[in-house]
């Protein structure tokens, strides 16, 4: 028999301390039935792969409101790729600006979740883009 | 009357109610209080107007602190503000100024709040972008050329290194040659709420809790019209409190702060009348009028009945005001207009005593020029225009909002009690009761949007098929953070080293022990020795705080 | 390379990969932890259990850290409760410990309590064994103490830690109601608070009430996040270990795990072959009578044992 479990890591990167967001997307993906290893604020783009790494998940979902997006979402990208886990789908919320959206799906974040998102489109969105084995 | 009442709801009321339904089986405020169809006199039985309310500047101050109040003086229409460098920043300053702006509030970089200079490894990607990077005296003396510090006041938005920042502002108020005890402003330095809901925290509570204290002690006696700390509401709110919940926490927090400087054996009459607050603007006009009025009434009791104050001015609940940042929708932004404009209504209707307004464009960036001048222009025109700052308290004896005065002090009042069986509010957040209690409303705030509970116009109701894209976000310049590592080297090359090691050392020394530690930090910041550094030093002692509670 | 020689090279990806299959399809997995198991029996497993907020992923976190400037490799297992309605789960047990995400010779990986077909022991077994194989010298299983899997689950270890705290209240009595009987040492922890004493002595107390002559649990106080106490509490783990070894006490828990392990995979394996031959339809169907009262649960399970047993014989399985 197999079982088929989604795992997502919320991650808080750099030194943006607002987690309202985060944590309410946290419990909407418990509700929905997803695994959500939370890690909590201050995460450097090493701790971020190598805990997405070692927990297996198939989506890391990255928050920021500081406006720092532009340094440390490509940081962590380099680093997935670096380790092969490019297969990890990468989402963003946060404050984060239309034109700097275009860039960021350059390098691979799947899609960004402006402020006002229906949880349940995030949700939708995870289902549907996770290839479970 | 009660009679009257039947007879209405018999024969008027009912009759329409079975032909026309209400819009909605429940009415509730911006905070899931239930609200009636309706308040009449029966509503205020017990009510009492000069236990109750009383005059404006009389106990318990629920009509407002000062009699005259906005007929004397309309509140500091005060913008945050700062991005980028000193430079930069010092622009926006001086742009605001001349545009009726009457108070300075400073926005700090993260690397600044939690205590990184420029060049940290931590620092990468977020230097100069929420707020203005500060690493040594020298961008503050940038920061604040041109402006007369005894000419205007100053309100720093920093917590865990608010002692350094203050002495940085006292000593080039010494180079401008103006007194300390000259000095107007503020240091927010509420480091309860960064454990609660902010995160730009660095030590553990106990040591921060002594710094604040020091600060307390030593500007009761230099800085004599110092706002020595903000103890804030607006973050908690931010985060998805309810207004009853924001009150409590904020009014439960201040009571630690005032807990710990009188252990402490400070004299309450002494540091109490230079306590401040800071509350949110929320979307419910009346519950947020009430909100304030209710705080400002359960302060003056709280200072008068359980800590014993004497002084007047210890019960006086003086409040800064920021409209709500979580209601801004990055779709359909010029809405955010009209959402502030009622928000900061009912800030003036509630009697702040200073203001700031969110730009329209804040949910996608920092305010653009343009967009900062309509904010302002806001409050100017609720002070010049509307007709509400002309009389004091123009909105007292409406049945809903004395009732509903009345019901969130009541309910401030259970969270207290609750907060005080626990043992106070450090160790309520330490067992992670407060930020329970957040979260759960966060989320509940969060479905009631989602199952279309509460609406919010253009994101889940009257939505545009295409969102035009916002045109002129500032941005802040990519290469602000190589020019401040430039800078920062510079001022380390030319300063004296020997000199700046040796106010360092003092510094660790002074801090292991129970002396103020405010002196020898100005020994520092007027060496030229960095934030990065002085705050390592404390890191030293004290130790870092790391976050420990589960969702 | 195939996955398990990867495994036994420390190759992070292949292991968490191994973990996942474990938990999502272990009849593939097993396969695997047939190769590693001749590299386990080596590491000292030990459990770390007790009521929320007693401060054990602070202590996981000081203990990790101390360990490792000896230089051990260490593996730790964070269990946290899954939702009974959704089977999702919030894992937030890494926030203590993530300053140890950036050190290579730490693996952590956090696990919720449900949709383990095979039950939550199973899985950790297996997870332990796999960290073993990669060459992990200590293994941390947290849990919370509360809940019949986790009491379960902490049986995996080889010694056991039991983190209380001073104004526990009534959570003292919920380890009396369980895992009191198993637990190797006792942490006070955040003993600078009011009421540490006292807990010490109700402590005390217990273990006298409890003295099989054989175990003799002992009490260590700590202040987790001041690192207070965490090298004496880890003289007295090494201390124990060598005590359990030298009696041969070590050699018969072991021996414990391993029986449990077989029990725990022989039930499983049975119960899934059990009911994959029986069909879905066939059970509803069998569901459907004894809810009308046309049969009872015992009659049904002897009947369809009986067909089972035919079917082996034949050969038929």
């Amino acid at each position: 028999m197999k079982n088929t479990r989604i795992r997502v890591l919320v991650a808080k990167p750099g030194l943006d301390g607002h987690d309202r967001g985060a944590k309410v997307i946290a419990r909407a993906l418990r509700d929905a039935g997803m695994e959500v290893i939370y890690t909590g604020l201050r995460q450097t783009p090493e701790q971020i792969v190598e805990t997405a790494i070692q927990e297996d998940v198939n989506v890391i979902g990255l928050s920021i409101l500081s406006g720092a997006h532009m340094y440390l979402f490509p940081k962590i990208m380099e680093l997935l790729t670096e380790k092969e886990a490019t297969d990890i789908v990468v989402i963003a919320g946060g404050i984060i600006p239309t034109e700097d959206i275009m860039e960021l799906k350059k390098i691979g974040i799947k899609e960004i979740f402006t402020p006002g998102t229906d949880t349940n489109k995030i949700v939708k969105f995870i289902k549907e883009n996770v290839k479970i084995a | 009357m009660e009679n009257a009442k039947s007879y209405w709801e018999t024969n008027s009321l009912n009759k329409v109610l079975n032909k026309f339904p209400e819009r909605k089986k429940t009415f509730v405020t911006g905070s899931n209080k239930e609200v009636n169809n309706l308040y009449d006199p029966l509503d205020l039985e017990d009510y009492d107007y000069l236990d109750d309310l009383g005059y404006p500047g009389e106990y318990p101050y629920t009509r407002g602190v000062q009699p005259t109040m906005y007929r004397g003086r309309l509140w500091t229409m005060r913008q945050y503000a700062g991005f980028g460098d000193a430079e930069e920043s010092n622009k926006r300053y001086k742009y605001l100024l001349k545009n009726g702006q009457t108070g300075l509030s400073i926005a700090f970089d993260l690397p600044t709040q939690i205590g990184y200079d420029s060049d940290h490894p931590m620092a990468h990607g977020e230097v100069g972008k929420v707020g203005v990077a500060i690493d040594t005296l020298e961008d503050m003396e940038i920061l604040f050329d041109g402006i007369p510090l005894d000419q205007v006041s100053t309100s720093m938005t920093i917590n865990a290194p608010a002692a350094i920042l203050l002495a940085m502002y006292t000593a080039i108020a010494e180079k401008q040659g103006i007194p300390a005890s000259e000095l107007n402003g503020t240091i927010q330095n509420d480091i309860l709420k960064e454990y609660i809901a902010r995160g730009t925290y660095i030590f553990p509570p106990l040591p921060s809790m002594r710094l604040i204290t020091d600060i307390f002690d030593y500007c009761s006696q230099k800085l004599p019209k110092w706002n020595t700390i903000s103890i804030s509401g607006y973050h908690i709110r931010e985060a998805g409190s309810t207004a009853i919940q924001e009150i409590a926490f904020t009014l439960a927090n201040g009571i630690a702060y005032v807990d710990a400087a009188v252990k402490r054996g400070l004299d309450i009459d002494t540091f109490a009348p230079r306590l401040s607050f800071f509350f949110n603007a929320h979307n419910d006009l009346f519950e947020e009028v009430a909100k304030f009025r209710a705080a400002r009434r359960l302060w003056a009791k709280i200072m008068k009945d359980r800590f014993g104050a004497k002084n007047p001015k210890s019960m006086m609940l003086r409040f800064h005001t920021q409209t709500a940042g979580c209601t801004l929708t990055a779709q359909q932004p010029d809405n955010n207009v009209v959402r502030v404009t009622i928000q900061a209504l009912a800030a003036v209707l509630g009697g702040t005593q200073s203001l700031h307004t969110n730009s329209r464009d804040e949910a996608l960036s920092l305010p653009s020029q343009k967009s900062v001048r309509i904010a302002l222009r806001t409050q100017q025109i609720i002070g010049y225009e509307s007709g509400v700052a002309e009389t004091v308290d123009p909105m007292a004896g409406s049945y809903y909002l004395e009732k509903l005065t009345t019901e969130i002090e009541q309910g401030v009042k259970d969270y207290i009690n609750q907060i005080d069986q626990l043992g106070g509010s450090p160790k309520a957040i330490e067992k992670g009761f407060i930020q329970r209690e957040i979260q759960n409303s966060a989320y509940q705030y969060q479905k009631d949007i989602e199952d279309k509970k509460r609406i919010i116009v253009g994101v889940n109701k009257f939505q545009s098929e295409v969102e035009e894209p916002m045109k002129d976000l500032l941005k802040v310049k990519p290469e602000i953070e190589k020019r401040q590592v430039e800078k920062l080297k510079k001022v380390k090359e030319k300063r004296n080293e020997k000199v700046v090691r040796k106010n360092l050392m003092e510094l660790k020394k002074i801090v292991s022990t129970e002396q103020n530690i405010m002196p020898a930090i100005l020994d520092c910041v007027r060496s030229y020795a960095t934030l990065g550094e002085i705050c390592d030093k404390l890191r030293e002692v004290f130790g870092e705080y790391k976050e420990s509670i589960k969702i | 390379m195939n996955l398990s020689s990867r495994v036994r090279q420390g190759d992070t990806r292949a292991v968490a990969k191994l973990i996942t299959m474990v938990e999502n399809d272990f009849q593939h997995a097993q396969k695997i932890l047939q190769e590693l198991q001749q590299y386990c029996g080596k590491a000292i497993v030990i459990g770390i259990t007790g009521p929320p907020g007693s401060g054990k992923s602070t202590i996981t976190d000081r203990l990790t850290k101390h360990v490792r400037k000896m230089g051990k490799k260490v593996g730790i297992i964070a269990i946290d409760p899954s939702s009974p309605f959704t089977g999702g789960a919030i894992l937030g047990d890494r926030i203590r410990m993530q300053d140890l995400a950036t050190d290579k010779e730490v693996f952590i990986r956090s696990i919720g309590t449900r949709g383990h077909l095979g039950g939550l022991s199973r899985s950790t077994q297996a997870i332990v064994k796999i960290m073993e194989a990669m060459g992990k010298d200590i293994i941390f299983i947290e849990t919370v103490g509360v809940g019949q899997s986790e009491i379960e689950v902490i049986k995996v270890s080889d010694i056991i830690l039991l983190v209380v705290m001073p104004g526990m209240g009534d959570d003292i009595q919920v380890i009396k109601a369980g895992i009191m009987e198993i637990g190797d040492i006792f942490v006070v922890n955040k003993a600078d608070r009011d009421g540490a004493d006292k807990l010490i002595t109700e402590i005390e107390m217990m273990i006298h009430l409890n003295d099989d002559g054989v175990r003799s649990p002992s009490i260590i106080k700590t202040i987790g996040t001041e690192n207070i106490g965490i090298d004496p509490l880890w003289k007295e783990i090494e201390r124990l270990i060598i005590y359990l070894q030298n009696s041969g006490q070590m050699y018969q828990r072991r021996k414990n795990r391993i029986r449990k392990e077989i029990y725990d995979l022989f039930q499983e394996n049975w119960q899934e072959m059990f009911f994959q031959f029986i069909g879905e339809e066939n059970l509803e169907k069998e569901v459907e009578k004894v809810i009308k009262q046309d049969n009872d649960p015992y009659s049904v399970v002897q009947k369809l044992t009986e067909i089972f047993k035919e079917k082996i014989f034949k050969g038929g399985i």
